[in-house]
């Protein structure tokens, strides 16, 4: 176990080292002059060139530069967005709680919903299995945006049941703006975990072990917890943990639509006004969460599942 | 050379055609469902080219007066919020709407199949840097490297187009990796080593030739995927820019006039992008099947 996680971490770490310089070094390459962005388009003196390229390292070789934005990020430094003169860590502080609701809200729906509607579909045949594919098959194929507009059209602007746009104050009024976002963000997931919970649950159902138990007259509803459900929560937990995974990013679309003030919608922003430091550090922070959920997907697979043998699913 | 195709039929090929349903070359086993799928994408391949020709209107042609104007007499679908006509700007972006997925499925495959076979022929210290590579292109979920070449390049249709096809390859390259390493490990492909031919001779001849259901199946799975985050860039203001007409552009554009209960423009732009998707991933589905199938 303890050789198992040893591995896995030291291939997140390594992981994430090629993503970051990877990051680091799309951003060097970006266009635009830092010199200009922080004079304003004013000329510059010499002197007053060289304070700028002194304080900000402008001059050191890229190498150099890569590890100290490393280092300082590593202790939650992501430097300073040069247009706003602001610390990219209090720009991202300030947006990250309005993402992290978002996508816990959700990743709500997605367990509630989506495994609800897969055990249901998958324990009882007919009218009821049919209604849960048809509606996974329609709402698998509406993307994330797509259900922001429906939604906005129907429930923010015809029924007027949601606020349309923006974050809101005080517990309730959060809750009730992040609604539509959180369902819009959640339609295509819950089809996939209801159809990987759906068939999961039928396989288990087959299984000689169950057919036993049953026939045995063991109370089905102690089969099916037992039995069914305790197996079938290992395809089920991985492919929650892999969607929620896929959700910070995701909600970058979704908060765009819905003009809420997270730290996607800001990377969006900060990408059009080519402000370098700050795409940088939300796009690590992106793809840190993704890599490290997947890692912890990983092990949890490892854990819940006695018949994968850690050594060899780490080499 | 038609003569004698008439004069002298097939004769398995006819009896063939007596049992089985119709069915297209390259359709076959891919059911009613794949058929029709086929049909929907068919036409959107052909609005793709000539949408922009057969334009009623000019799909840029501004006028504030007509704002948001229900149909009327030849504007079948009315105007949106600057008043152009909203069929017209449909047919119109239908082009880079199937052009964008086109594109990076091409890139994309090519990209992925090279390095799937090549790794999983070269083995060794070739393949863990290949795999290492891919796993770190693994971290970047699909709209972060759209974002960050959106910034190194112009946003527009060729920078999403390139950093789709880089945060696809990874995929595709896993699937095709483990699909090649079967294939070399059989028996044909001892037999031509032995022969003396070079490798990228049997790689290309043989090898990727027996992929091929494999590699359409992918390349039609990923043209969805590839359309629908195509479609979610240009709609945050990355991909394709207006007032170039675009499914994935008026969806956003659009969004004004759902706020203003006008939604036509995006829910229209919207229902065009799901039946083209829905239709490539029921074909994609069943080709993968049939792929699959085909290999056991």
């Amino acid at each position: 176990m303890l050789r198992f996680l040893v591995r896995r971490f030291a291939l997140l770490a390594l992981t994430l080292l090629g993503a970051s310089f990877a990051i680091y070094s799309a951003m060097y390459l970006a266009p635009g002059n830092p010199i200009a962005a922080l004079t304003g388009g004013r000329t510059p003196s010499p002197e007053a060139i060289a304070i700028l390229e002194e304080r900000y390292h402008l001059n050191d070789p890229f190498l150099v530069r890569y590890v100290r934005w490393l280092g300082a990020a590593l202790q939650g430094d992501f430097g300073v967005s040069i247009p706003l003169r602001q610390d990219v860590s209090t720009l991202i502080s300030q947006r990250i709680g309005t993402t992290v609701q978002l996508v816990l809200f959700a990743s709500l729906l997605i367990v509630v919903v989506g495994v609800g509607l897969g055990i249901l579909g998958g324990l009882r045949k007919g009218p009821i299995d049919n209604a849960v594919i048809v509606f996974s098959t329609l709402s698998a194929a509406l993307p994330s945006f797509v259900a922001a507009i429906v939604l906005l059209s129907v429930f923010a602007v015809q029924l007027g049941w949601f606020p349309a746009l923006g974050t809101g104050d005080g517990v309730i009024d959060s809750i009730r703006h992040l609604t539509l976002p959180a369902v819009a963000l959640a339609f295509s997931s819950v089809a996939l975990v209801a159809r990987v919970t759906r068939s999961a649950v039928r396989d288990e159902l087959g299984r000689e072990h169950v057919q036993t138990a049953v026939s045995r007259g063991v109370p089905y509803a102690l089969v099916v917890r037992r039995h069914v459900l305790r197996n079938a929560s290992i395809p089920i937990t991985t492919v929650i943990g892999i969607t929620v995974a896929s959700l910070f990013a995701a909600s970058a679309i979704v908060e765009r639509a819905f003009a809420l003030n997270g730290i996607g919608a800001y990377l969006i922003q900060a990408a059009l006004s080519k402000d370098v430091a700050v795409v940088q550090g939300i796009s690590l922070v992106l793809v840190t969460v993704f890599v490290v959920v997947n890692a912890i997907v990983d092990l949890l697979y490892a854990v819940l599942d006695p018949r994968v043998s850690l050594g060899s699913s780490a080499s | 050379m038609t003569d004698a195709a008439v004069a002298a039929p097939n004769p398995t090929e006819s009896a063939g055609a007596v049992d089985r349903s119709f069915a297209l070359p390259g359709l076959r086993g891919t059911g009613s469902v794949g058929h029709v799928s086929a049909i929907v994408i068919a036409v959107a391949v052909l609005l793709g080219v000539v949408g922009p020709w057969i334009t009623p209107h000019a799909p840029n042609d501004v006028d504030l007066s007509r704002a948001y104007l229900a149909a009327s007499g030849d504007h079948y679908l009315g105007f949106d919020s600057q008043g152009r006509d909203l069929l017209s700007r449909l047919l119109a972006g239908a082009r880079t709407t199937m052009l964008g997925p086109s594109v990076v499925v091409l890139l994309g495959m090519t990209f992925g199949t090279v390095l799937a076979v090549a790794s999983a022929w070269r083995g060794g210290r070739f393949d863990t840097i290949v795999s290492a590579v891919l796993n770190a292109l693994f971290a970047f979920p699909a709209i972060v490297l759209a974002i960050l070449v959106s910034v190194i390049i112009q946003p527009g249709l060729p920078a999403a187009t390139i950093a789709l096809s880089i945060a696809y390859t990874p995929y595709i390259a896993r699937v095709l990796r483990s699909a090649a390493l079967r294939e070399r490990s059989r028996d044909y492909i001892a037999a031509l080593e032995v022969q003396g031919l070079g490798a990228v001779r049997i790689c290309v001849r043989h090898l990727v030739r027996n992929l091929v259901p494999l590699i359409v199946a992918q390349a039609t799975i990923l043209f969805g995927y590839a359309m629908v985050d195509l479609a979610a860039i240009s709609f945050i203001g990355l991909g394709v820019q207006p007032p170039q007409a675009d499914w994935g552009v008026m969806v956003g554009t659009g969004q004004s006039g759902v706020l203003q209960g006008y939604p036509l423009e995006s829910l229209a732009s919207a229902l065009c992008i799901i039946v083209v998707v829905v239709a490539v991933n029921l074909l994609g589905e069943r080709l993968t099947d049939r792929a699959n199938e085909a290999n056991r």
